[in-house]
């Protein structure tokens, strides 16, 4: 449903929901893995650039798991 | 390839080997013990005279044609309900035989129309061929409207679209009515009456069309005379050869002889031999082939410079040179990403594989997705984690070793009726049946089949029910140990986290809407009970889980040691033809064929040497990323093979501003369908009757789809691919479709031993085939998974966020329906609109009766990103407070309805879970749905 928030936003917090039962630490890297197989690269930018500029709907660890993209971790 | 007739051994193999010798004629000949001496008697070579045997029926006995002398046998036995024995001495044919067979086909005579020079089966009518081979002369009784009390004044039934019964020429052999009950298992037949005054009736004695009959042909394939018979056999006359190919509609893949007088399609019948099918057909693949000659059909390229413009005709060379000149023009000025395309899984893999490859070697990036994003990604992904491959594990025939099957998310006496008709079967022999369904289906209680549980769960909590029922296996101590530990890996962790409070049945209950002993009985069955298979469909894929839910039916099946064997596994139902084969292919964006990673270096390097071009080593865009793209500017072309986007996928307003967006779209298909009103080229497709390549079903089937005629367009799809490769300057160019699969092959490791002339060979080829299993692999995982180790995944359920309010308060779940398939595109554009002219709602009548609706009513159905108008169906197989319908037809559009909700791990649309309200629309409004019109670029 369109709410405003950016489709790339709204796909990784979906994705953050499924791992939210693991440690924070944990559940970034497995997203930012599944993000890395799975995503094209604009959108993986655009997800950074949400990240780096402050990302108010982005969940936590779908934030942390933008950062790992960054660092290429 | 003349006409195929296939032999006729008069009764059904029996399995085991052959130990039993007896003489037929003085031939000696060994069969398996239970064997008809009819049977053994083909195999020794000698033809049986026989009218009420045929071999995919047991054997009845009733014509008497069949007899036998067998020494130290008191009389003339039927050889049809004789079983050999051991030294058995059989004589077919003496005086005294031939004797008592003119005899009877006197009696038929005297009571048949002789009308055989006018009559539609001459030529292909065994009561014909039986008086031949029995030298029948003269009939001591007359004949026809000379003989005494007949039956020749009986009205004909033409009530049935696509068959006529003529009752005049019934012989009353009960063939067909054996049919609809052997091999359908609907038991819309019987023989109403007794004696003299038997008749072959329909249901209670009204029409074909108004009885149960599903149309699926059967009863047309058994009858022996004219009196089933095809119209379109009535109108055209009898077919002169046969090609055989394979049905284009649903992922059952039916193998059917193609009959034609020339070009001219006379009928399709379902080939005995085909592996997936075996004889059986459904309605759609048995006659609704009429869309391929259809006058809708587009058999000339179209082009045009904006959408609001009219289409211009154009030559073939025209069509590819705008194609590619734009192509190449947005790309230069947006950049090598901003175009891509979509794969159909309505056409061949050779084309499929063409289509993949020219954007990976002449787009330059990986922007290919397949529409098998919209249905079943989540097998691919779920399965992938959990056994190492994107595939059903079991072959069709796998599930008449079943001994409990459980039906999650599936209608298949709908969407697959012949593996339905199997599967109906198998229980009827003593399998028990598990179905979760919001709705009660009709394998929930049909005749002789009903179902040991069904679990109505509300739409949107597979994965806390599947994680209840593995709670149960693990907490009451029903893990297959000794499996697990042998086969399986991180199964200590996934124990844990199962074994939680939260899965059990009890604290899911509330949740799911079932009642926790319900589910704990239910897994209990799925665990004790045998052999236990689970067959899913799009009600587990299409939501926001769906690849959860796939990783948990893996979970349970590996915990229960139900993989690597006959009658059990995990098993997707495939709703298009190909779409296991349009994901083998490598029309996903991050997978090249096989599966393989675009980030894996060994692979690309396979493509880069053969194509001479480098690889983008990073995913490309899905088809809701598409869409997202178009709408923000980044994405500018589109090239669409074979699939209706604007009518199939979600959120139909937000495909339309996609589409709309677009600066250009290029469509292939057969018709100008609602994607191609955003087109500004439209390239003529090939329907299956002119294709030449193969389809992959869902038990990994590869079948050759041959061309019964020369494409109408002029050009096979693939061809039309390599031309535009090469007017934007990439040399793609084969000689034939087998050398497309040719280079599947040799890039391919799953596809190694895959070519035409060993499908030719063989039949079909299940895949992986290689040197290992140079014939392919019926049942996957045998000995290993694929991964080596089965791994055992955590499947949190987290709830979709699509909920009923007060504004929308009722659930929508969409599904298919029998007579339809998919947008409707094909079946639209045949007869079969006599059963499904319109989508309807369906919700149960407490729903209906607090909103004033009565069946039949207009409603408006909405939901919080649209609205639509359609006709309500009050029905109690309906849970209160959920509606259903269909998506067949563009007038009703249920995707205007349908949110951007999708599955976390691969957008796979979350068509199941939509809330809606449903009002009554008052008479005087007008019911036309309103028009979404597209802006013009």
């Amino acid at each position: 449903m369109s709410s405003g928030v950016p489709p790339y936003v709204r796909l990784a917090n979906e994705i953050a929901a499924q791992f939210a039962h693991r440690a924070p630490a944990e559940a970034a890297t497995a997203i930012a893995n599944h993000l890395r197989v799975t995503w094209d690269p604009r959108m993986k930018s655009a997800l950074i650039e949400y990240a780096r500029s402050g990302g108010p709907d982005l969940a936590p660890a779908a934030a942390q798991a933008a950062h790992h993209l960054q660092a290429g971790s | 390839m003349t006409l195929l007739k296939e032999p006729d051994f008069g009764t059904p193999a029996r399995p085991g080997a052959a130990t039993v010798e007896l003489t037929v004629d003085g031939v000696a000949v060994r069969v398996p013990p239970g064997t008809s001496v009819l049977r053994a008697a083909k195999e020794a070579g000698v033809d049986v005279p026989k009218l009420c045997a045929t071999d995919n029926l047991e054997a009845f006995g009733s014509c008497r044609l069949c007899v036998v002398e067998i020494d130290g046998v008191r009389g003339t036995p039927a050889s049809c309900t004789t079983p050999v024995a051991a030294g058995m001495v059989v004589r077919t044919q003496n005086e005294r035989l031939g004797k008592l067979r003119r005899g009877v086909m006197e009696l038929y005579i005297s009571d048949h129309p002789l009308d055989c020079l006018t009559c539609s089966a001459n030529g292909d009518c065994e009561l014909q061929d039986m008086a031949g081979v029995t030298g029948l002369r003269e009939v001591r009784y007359g004949s026809g409207v000379d003989a005494g009390a007949n039956h020749l004044d009986l009205p004909t039934d033409s009530s049935n679209p696509y068959f006529d019964f003529e009752a005049s020429k019934c012989i009353a052999c009960s063939r067909c009515v054996r049919a609809c009950d052997e091999v359908q298992g609907t038991l819309a037949l019987t023989i109403e009456g007794r004696g003299f005054d038997s008749k072959v009736a329909a249901g209670a004695g009204g029409s074909f069309f108004d009885s149960d009959c599903v149309s699926c042909g059967a009863c047309v394939q058994a009858c022996p005379t004219a009196t089933l018979q095809e119209k379109s056999v009535v109108e055209l006359g009898m077919p002169t050869r046969t090609v055989l190919t394979t049905c284009a509609y649903c992922g059952v893949g039916c193998s059917f002889k193609a009959e034609l007088r020339g070009d001219e399609l006379v009928r399709m019948v379902p080939y005995k031999n085909g592996g997936a099918n075996e004889g059986h057909s459904c309605v759609k693949g048995r006659f609704a082939f009429g869309y391929a000659s259809h006058p809708d059909r587009v058999l000339e390229p179209m082009v045009r410079d904006k959408i609001s413009d009219p289409w211009r005709t154009v030559s073939w060379p025209e069509a590819i040179s705008f194609t590619a000149r734009r192509l190449r023009e947005i790309q230069a000025a947006h950049g090598q990403g901003s175009i891509g395309a979509i794969t159909s899984s309505r056409t061949t893999n050779e084309e499929v594989y063409a289509v993949q490859k020219l954007v990976r070697a002449v787009f330059g990036n990986n922007n290919v997705d397949t529409c098998a994003r919209v249905c079943h990604s989540p097998t691919g992904y779920g399965l992938k984690q959990t056994f190492g491959e994107s595939a059903g594990t079991q072959d069709f025939r796998s599930v008449d070793e079943s001994d409990v099957i459980l039906v999650i998310g599936s209608n298949p006496t709908d969407a697959h009726p012949v593996f339905g008709s199997r599967m109906k079967q198998r229980i009827r022999q003593g399998a028990k049946l598990i179905v979760i369904d919001p709705r009660r289906i009709d394998l929930v209680r049909t005749p002789h089949v009903e179902a040991a549980y069904h679990l109505e769960l509300r739409p949107g909590t597979n994965v806390a029910i599947v994680n209840a029922l593995a709670h149960v296996v693990v907490t009451e101590g029903l893990v297959d140990r000794e499996f697990v530990a042998s086969r399986c890996e991180d199964f200590e962790a996934w124990e844990t986290f199962i074994a939680q409070p939260e899965h059990s049945p009890e604290a899911v209950a509330d949740i799911c809407g079932v009642p926790a002993d319900k589910i704990r009985a239910a897994a209990r069955l799925y665990a004790t009970g045998g052999n236990a298979a689970i067959y899913y469909g799009l009600g587990v894929t299409e939501h926001s889980q769906g690849s959860t839910m796939v990783m948990g039916m893996a979970n349970l099946a590996m915990a229960t040691g139900n993989i690597g064997r006959p009658g059990v596994g995990v098993n997707p139902m495939r709703g298009q033809n190909n779409v296991q084969g349009s994901c083998d292919m490598g029309s996903f964006p991050h997978e090249l064929p096989g599966y393989r990673h675009v980030s894996n270096d060994d692979v690309r390097e396979i493509y880069e040497q053969l194509w001479g071009t480098p690889i983008l080593n990073e995913p490309g865009l899905r088809i809701p990323n598409m869409f997202d793209a178009a709408i923000d500017g980044s994405f500018k072309a589109l090239f669409v093979q074979g699939e209706d986007i604007a009518q199939s996928d979600p959120n139909t307003q937000h495909v339309f501003a996609a589409l709309g967006a677009l600066e250009l779209l290029v469509v292939q298909d057969l018709f100008v369908n609602e994607t191609a009103k955003f087109a500004h080229v439209l390239l003529p497709g090939t329907s299956f009757l002119e294709k030449d390549g193969t389809f992959t079903n869902a038990e990994r089937r590869i079948n050759r789809v041959r061309p019964i005629m020369a494409p109408r367009t002029g050009k096979q799809e693939w061809e039309i691919i390599c031309e535009i490769a090469q007017a934007m300057g990439y040399p793609m160019q084969y000689e034939s479709a087998a050398r497309i699969m040719d280079e599947i092959a040799l890039t391919t490791p799953t596809f190694t031993g895959v070519s035409f002339d060993r499908l030719d060979e063989l039949g079909s080829i299940q895949w992986p085939c290689d040197v290992d299993h140079p014939e392919g692999t019926p049942i996957m995982h045998s000995a290993e998974f694929t991964r080596g180790k089965g791994r055992f995944m955590e499947t949190v359920y987290v709830p979709t966020s699509e909920r009923s309010t007060r504004k929308f308060p009722l659930i929508l779940t969409t599904g298919r329906i029998l007579s339809q398939y998919n947008v409707g595109a094909q079946t639209r554009r045949t007869a079969n609109v006599a059963w499904h002219s319109e989508d309807v709602l369906e919700l149960h009548p407490h729903d209906a009766e607090v909103r004033g609706v009565t069946d039949g009513d207009l409603i408006a159905l909405s939901s919080r990103v649209g609205r639509t108008e359609l006709r309500a169906k009050i029905s109690d197989r309906m849970p209160v407070g959920v509606c259903y319908t269909t998506f067949h037809h563009p007038v009703s559009g249920a995707n205007v309805v349908t949110t951007d909700n999708s599955d976390w791990a691969t957008n796979c649309p979350e068509y199941k879970v939509t809330a809606v309200q449903v009002d009554l629309v008052p008479t005087s409004v007008a019911a036309v749905p309103e028009v979404v019109v597209a802006g013009g670029k």
